[in-house]
């Protein structure tokens, strides 16, 4: 049984746009997981399409219930690869991942189309879809619940880190989401209040100093 | 970003530098130019195969762009 899933997400720029950003993704704050990334095939086909594969390293966290299905000597690591084809003539840029290791435990396959939106030309639309599956047997349905739910999180960072990329190549800086901007200020709250405990060690050792002298 | 084998970043970044430049100012403008940085991406591949080889992943034998495939009957959808 195979877990399938579709979606359609819409990004708010140029087709062509899109299309560079693709090459460049990585690295970007939504991408840590993301450890390597490489071209490992690449050819411009008489029709003047171009066809790429990549290979990813990813780090890939296993719920705490699944650890025991890993031997302890075999690397966490997976390795992703991504088949690719730019048609110009059709505008667009369609995609096939799947992880190539791990895959008794989980496979996940998906398949993209950018291109430009029905909506709006000067937007680009991405249709998803994903197939979920597991040949572990008696477990291959919480697998595939488990999966499908992280799955459907790493779209949202794939999307977030599109547009931060997007947002740079265009020499804009993203806007912050207001948890960042928490995060900063919590962080320099903190060093302000480091810095008035030394200060006032430091008077209190100065004022010691001044008694016992 | 780093590539999978340790010595073949720098390789991959001169590459990657000259292939971005050739997909905005010539691919995407439908200008026929053959194969981009063609030298740059030899010497690349060298070093990264030889890292693949080494960390035996196993990237062979795997069909382009995947099985065709229908969908299947137990879907989830979301948007």
């Amino acid at each position: 049984m195979v877990k399938y899933y579709q979606g359609v997400n819409e990004l708010k720029c140029e087709w062509d746009q899109v299309f560079s950003a693709f090459w460049q993704r990585y690295p970007n704050p939504y991408s840590k997981h993301v450890l390597t990334e490489d071209i490992i095939h690449r050819e411009v086909t008489p029709d003047n399409r171009l066809i790429s594969r990549r290979l990813l390293t990813k780090t890939s966290r296993v719920p705490q219930w699944a650890e025991r299905f890993f031997p302890t000597n075999v690397a966490h690591s997976a390795f992703i690869l991504e088949d690719s084809v730019v048609d110009l003539k059709s505008k667009t840029l369609t995609t096939f991942t799947r992880n190539i290791n791990h895959a008794r435990f989980m496979m996940v396959e998906e398949r993209c189309v950018y291109g430009m939106s029905s909506e709006n030309n000067n937007w680009t639309q991405i249709k998803r879809e994903a197939w979920i599956s597991s040949n572990l047997s008696g477990f291959s349905r919480a697998i595939q619940e488990c999966g499908l739910a992280r799955f459907k999180n790493s779209v949202t960072k794939t999307l977030k880190g599109f547009e931060y990329v997007l947002a740079g190549t265009q020499g804009e800086t993203p806007a912050k989401t207001l948890r960042e901007t928490a995060k900063e200020a919590t962080e320099k709250a903190k060093e302000t209040a480091l810095a008035a405990t030394e200060k006032a060690k430091d008077l209190a050792h100065k004022a010691g100093s001044q008694q016992y002298v | 970003m780093n590539s999978v084998g340790a010595d073949c970043s720098e390789l991959k970044r001169v590459y990657d530098l000259c292939f971005n430049r050739w997909f905005a100012e010539k691919f995407l403008k439908g200008e026929r130019s053959g194969e981009p940085c063609a030298d740059l991406f030899k010497q690349y591949q060298e070093c990264v195969k030889k890292a693949i080889k080494e960390k035996d992943i196993p990237i062979e034998g795997l069909e382009f762009m995947g099985p065709k495939r229908e969908k299947s009957s137990s879907s989830s959808s979301s948007t």
